[in-house]
């Protein structure tokens, strides 16, 4: 063990903390607005798919959760459900709603958003889960390791759909680049770590914001150069960043929903 | 009062032979490859599990039947049993009878190996035809992809290979 609870400075745990609730924020809000396309989905394998992703990436939310209550931050579930918008960490890309109308009336969610959101998402989260293996906080890397492999099928389902959309009609191509354009408006804060951006790098939790960019536009590069793209750019100053607390509406009403029975009553047992 | 028995290694591997999977009763955490650790001081017993997927909602119903088992020991006093994720669960953890188990209730165990393109084959679990096609990478469980066997046409599954070097 490289460091335990008890011979951790302070700074060390304000860092790994920080970056436990990015991450755990992220990979719960992600699972959310997957499990919103649960009945929605183009065709009935993408349900059993669909679903299956969201299910591994809740577990990995979870995780997360109960790294941060093993510090003594709270409770896992406390923190996954009644933490207010202010408070949470997740990037802004990840809180957006899947498209117009609400799954309980008439949901027009848009079907490209998700595949490209899911795509550039899971291969940031590759880069970032690597680069995890490696950290100087070994629970971290356990975790890492595990998710690592589950990723691994996310990765192939996302990539698959992302180039055969890609390379559909006119329309598709259309879809898709429009919701290219949505995705890398938003992807200022998927790298950043915040506020705590020297603390966290500086204690080899993982490697920089700036080498993590690097390696993510290199994992997408060989299938933008197979289509004649060119790979996006990702944006250097966010307009909000997820990672200090600023987010949108968006996440507001997602957090209304998804406590919404956890909250009825805190003490149930599940 | 008796006076107290050691408890032995052996009688516990004996009881988690008979912790199944809850969804697949054919199988036990031991064919699974689940079982870390087996720690014993004086009449405590201390397991590790290691868990399959992260999101498994099976994982708690295993570690709550782990502990109801071995507290059925008359010589154990108390039973931990704890999630670790080191090692890492892999699918080459499951035992040879773990294959055997898991083919009895209709679901092809993992192959051993990835081709070079990173595609895997497993044969169908009924008739052990190679003619078979994938339909869904993703399948009922986190664990699980679905299969159409093309000779005995029955729709089966099997269990995804994981590991480290993915």
């Amino acid at each position: 063990m490289s460091m335990t609870e008890n011979s951790m400075s302070a700074e060390y745990k304000e860092a790994i903390t920080s970056l436990l609730f990015q991450l755990a924020d992220d990979d719960f809000l992600y699972a959310f607005r997957g499990s919103e396309w649960l009945g929605l989905a183009p065709h009935i394998e993408e349900d059993v798919a669909s679903s299956s992703i969201s299910q591994d990436s809740m577990g990995h939310a979870a995780m997360f959760y109960q790294l941060l209550e093993d510090l003594g931050a709270g409770k896992a579930d406390d923190l996954a459900h009644l933490r207010s918008a202010q408070d949470r960490s997740n990037s802004i890309l990840i809180e957006r709603v899947n498209g117009e109308g609400y799954y309980m009336e008439t949901p027009n969610y848009d079907w490209a958003y998700q595949v490209v959101r899911s795509y550039f998402y899971t291969q940031a989260k590759r880069v970032k889960m690597d680069s995890l293996c490696e950290s100087s906080y070994r629970p971290i890397a356990e975790v890492a390791i595990k998710v690592k492999m589950e990723l691994y099928y996310h990765k192939l389902h996302w990539e698959t759909w992302f180039k055969q959309l890609m390379s559909s009609t006119d329309v598709a191509k259309k879809k898709m680049n429009d919701a290219i354009t949505l995705v890398m408006n938003d992807f200022g804060d998927v790298f950043s770590f915040g506020n705590l951006k020297q603390k966290i790098e500086s204690n080899n939790l993982l490697d920089s914001e700036e080498e993590m960019k690097k390696r993510w536009l290199a994992s997408i590069g060989p299938v933008f150069d197979a289509l004649q793209m060119e790979v996006p750019a990702i944006p250097n100053h966010p307009v909000m960043n997820g990672r200090n607390g600023e987010h949108t509406k968006d996440l507001d009403e997602a957090l209304l929903t998804l406590s919404e029975v956890y909250k009825l009553d805190p003490v149930a047992v599940w | 009062m008796t006076a107290s028995i050691d408890v032995s290694i052996e009688r516990i591997f004996e009881v988690l032979m008979n912790v199944k999977d809850p969804e697949i009763d054919s199988v036990s955490i031991i064919d699974l490859g689940m079982v870390g650790e087996v720690l014993i001081e004086g009449n405590k017993v201390k397991i590790t599990l290691l868990p399959t997927f992260l999101g498994c909602p099976a994982l708690e119903f295993i570690k709550t039947n782990t502990v109801n088992a071995v507290k059925k020991l008359p010589e154990v006093g108390s039973v931990e049993v704890e999630f670790v994720f080191h090692p890492p669960w892999t699918s080459d953890r499951i035992t040879e009878q773990g294959h055997v188990n898991l083919k009895k209730f209709g679901i092809a165990p993992p192959p051993r190996y990835f081709k070079e393109d990173g595609s895997w084959h497993v044969d169908c679990a009924y008739c052990g035809s190679s003619y078979v096609s994938m339909e869904n990478i993703f399948g009922p469980t986190a664990c699980r992809s679905i299969f159409y066997c093309k000779s005995c046409k029955n729709v089966f599954e099997a269990m995804k290979p994981v590991s480290t070097l993915m």
